[in-house]
């Protein structure tokens, strides 16, 4: 029987196993609205901005490791995913983004709510279609899985012209596919394991460096097992967090602009460095001049433009992290040789200096909110098994820093492309994957009235989400900036005018909470937890001019952290090596 | 440095703006692009010449791998190869010039394609090099409008750029 080109693709999005899509209607995709009407296997969620249908399409992809699918129309539809796209794409998210696009015989005559959806998406996305033939349907999407799914993961777009939704074809959903343009490695290739097996047993100060490659490639178990075995000291990046287990003696906190010092010394003064799906970016390396002077680098990632972008390095193995974790381990194991004992136990003793520094230490006598206690308390209470979503500047920082995740896809942040309004509906797709598990959204008055309409997707669907706003009535990382390096001239970071945010969530139906006193976090945090079947907005409101440390500035190495100053004790800072 | 890549990509509308986009975005130069169908009709050949370190031309070559519309890629300046250019130029060939012009026609051994009273159109093919040196011995007779191709090349010997003819774009099966 032949179906219309609409009922094809809901057809094939039920094939793939699709249980929610993130969507907003519209002229060029009503057909496909309309077949999505007569079925009830794939469920659609209405967000209120095409922004949030991408956002909570990549919280399920984040949070799950399988394919979030997004619905809009065409022009303005399409063109307000493509933040969410681009957010993807940075941080390696595999979504699926169906477009409508207006009628073929009227593409390129300024049709109304035309756009070329390929085109303003082409820069951002691993790959997209314009779909140009019913008969193409199936296997387009098919291939848009696979991409999205397969190798490095990223947002593919499939644009689909309203005639061809109308048109009609037999429909088979293609079981396997295989294109001979696009092959992505796994496996490691066997010489380079071995020699990277003899650098990593060679080191005196070595430092194992993890990002989102591990979580993308469920890798964190094999990740486990390898730092384990040889005892060396593992820092995770901003996206990696979770691969590693953060109360794990092993772990030494996040590296990067923000990391701890621990980690940054260590990675600094480190003889060999083993990077596993990370990709150096500046906010990891700061000064690529200054970055690990002293250390030859093994590089494993499943994307080989992501070795020696920035860095040279001296073993590259291309393969995923899961693959090539497993030949390491075995080829270690296989050895005669062990780690050097003597030499690490110099290097612990190290870096057990540089963390009984305590470098997220801050003022704990004050009477106002400190936002990292607030994050202490949220760690505490959830037992750290909570799905933790956040937006964009101090907080995100903050949450990096105080909630420790101990298993990955927990956390769930814009890292490489830093979109604010991320937080919240990334949250919703969290949510409707994991529903009886607590996800809180920690954001920031500014981050989340980017993507606040989002409130009313929530009431709509029910979805419990714990908001965490810390509320200090400034974008409190531009104002951090300014103050550090222009003088604190506070140009245009601090808003006037702010919602009262208690009532806001009121209005939509939520609960809503104001806490503005340090003796109030405890006791809020646990009345919201309770309240397990209801979105709690908690706006807590904070110091004003707290300011995230250890921090190294833009353009300066490991070791030119600038340290809080609240430490027990002065920084200890001597070139090794 | 200067370096010549050949690729072959998916004939899909698109594929050659992926190509383009991807160096107006990461900044990389081209200096020349020239891309036209195999005898394959899937398959379309693209040659470009850019230029930068080598670290910045491995990077170039990682990132069109990457790209899916890329389905093979050859770095023709690794290893002996040939390039040629097709230039056509049209020159005034009034008095004097008339003679001299033809006569360094037949010196480049490039070919008159199109006369008329007051101008001649030369046909001329070879390396870049040499239709520079064509043009510049021209340039006093006065060059009215110079066309040239970009760069087209292949490996010499054994060494060839190309996919088994049996490969299909995708393969999909059914249960």
């Amino acid at each position: 029987m032949e179906l219309s080109g609409a009922d094809i693709l809901i057809r094939c999005l039920q094939d793939e196993g699709v249980e929610y899509i993130f969507g907003y209607p519209g002229g060029a995709a009503l057909h496909i609205y309309d077949a999505l009407y007569r079925q009830d296997k794939v469920k659609h969620i209405l967000v209120r901005h095409e922004q949030g249908a991408a956002h909570a399409a990549d919280g399920y992809a984040r949070s799950t490791g399988k394919a979030g699918v997004a619905l809009v129309t065409s022009g303005p539809g399409v063109t307000n995913t493509v933040t969410g796209i681009a957010t993807a794409y940075m941080d390696s998210s595999p979504l699926v983004v169906i477009s409508g696009q207006v009628p073929s015989q009227l593409i390129g005559q300024d049709a109304f709510q035309e756009c070329d959806a390929v085109g303003i998406t082409r820069p951002c996305v691993k790959h997209n279609f314009l779909v140009k033939d019913v008969k193409d349907i199936a296997i387009t999407i098919k291939k848009a899985f696979y991409i999205a799914t397969t190798g490095r993961p990223g947002p593919v777009l499939v644009d689909i012209p309203k005639d061809i939704t109308a048109h009609k074809a037999e429909y088979a959903y293609p079981k396997t596919i295989s294109m001979r343009s696009y092959n992505p490695v796994t496996k490691g290739h066997p010489g380079q394991i071995k020699k990277a097996v003899e650098l990593i047993l060679s080191a005196k100060r070595p430092m194992i460096y993890t990002g989102g490659g591990i979580i993308w490639a469920e890798a964190a178990e094999e990740l486990t097992d390898f730092v384990r075995l040889l005892g060396y000291p593992c820092t995770n990046t901003l996206m990696g967090l979770g691969g590693y287990p953060a109360t794990d003696p092993l772990f030494v906190g996040m590296l990067g602009m923000h990391g701890t010092y621990e980690a940054n010394m260590g990675t600094h003064q480190s003889d060999v460095l083993i990077a596993i799906g990370a990709r150096f970016d500046d906010r990891v390396t700061g000064e690529l001049s200054k970055f690990c002077p002293h250390a030859r680098i093994v590089h494993v990632d499943i994307d080989p433009s992501s070795i020696a972008k920035n860095v040279p390095v001296e073993v590259p193995i291309v393969g995923s992290a899961k693959a090539v974790l497993q030949e390491l381990t075995k080829a270690i194991k296989a050895t005669k040789k062990k780690p050097d004992a003597a030499a690490l136990k110099s290097w612990w003793a190290q870096i057990n200096e540089w963390r009984a520094l305590n470098c997220l230490a801050y003022d704990r006598k004050t009477e106002l909110i400190k936002p990292q206690y607030v994050l202490e308390k949220l760690y505490e209470l959830t037992k750290g098994q909570a799905y933790v979503t956040s937006d964009v500047g101090q907080h995100q920082m903050w949450a990096a820093q105080f909630y420790k995740f101990d298993k990955p896809r927990h956390w769930i942040n814009s890292g490489g492309l830093g979109t604010m309004g991320f937080g919240l509906p990334s949250a919703m797709g969290v949510q409707l994957a994991h529903p009886n598990k607590t996800v809180a959204c920690v954001t920031g008055e500014a981050s989340i009235q980017m993507c606040i309409q989002e409130l009313s997707t929530c009431k709509q669907y029910d979805l419990p989400i714990k908001i965490i706003n810390l509320n200090n009535r400034y974008m409190g990382m531009v104002r951090q900036w300014q103050e550090f390096f222009y003088d604190k001239r506070y140009s245009h970071s601090y808003m006037d005018a702010l919602p009262d945010f208690e009532r806001l969530a009121e209005a939509y139906g939520h609960v809503g909470m104001k806490i503005e006193k340090p003796g109030d976090v405890e006791g809020a945090l646990k009345e919201a937890l309770k309240l397990k079947d209801r979105l709690v907005f908690m706006d807590f409101i904070t110091d004003q001019a707290e300011n995230v440390f250890p921090m190294i500035p833009a353009g300066k190495g490991h070791n030119e952290i600038i340290m809080s100053p609240f430490l027990a004790a002065a920084p200890i800072n001597r070139e090794l090596a | 440095m200067r370096h010549i890549i050949a690729m072959l990509l998916e004939n899909e509308a698109g594929a050659l703006s992926r190509v383009a986009g991807l160096f107006s975005a990461r900044g990389y130069n081209i200096e020349s692009l020239s891309v036209a169908p195999t005898e394959d009709p899937t398959l379309s050949r693209l040659t470009l010449v850019t230029t930068g370190s080598d670290e910045i031309i491995e990077q170039i070559t990682k990132q069109l791998n990457k790209l899916i519309d890329v389905v093979r890629l050859m770095e023709l300046t690794d290893g002996p190869h040939i390039e040629r250019e097709l230039l056509l130029v049209k020159v005034n060939a009034a008095g004097n010039a008339r003679e001299e012009v033809k006569r360094l026609a037949e010196i480049f051994r490039g070919r008159i394609i199109d006369v008329t009273d007051k101008n001649y159109t030369v046909e001329l093919t070879g390396d870049g090099e040499k239709l520079d040196a064509f043009i510049e011995a021209l340039r006093p007779s006065g060059i009215v409008e110079v066309v040239r191709s970009g760069v087209s090349g292949i490996a010499r010997g054994d060494r060839s750029l190309r996919v088994e003819k049996t490969s299909a774009r995708a393969t999909a099966t059914q249960d």
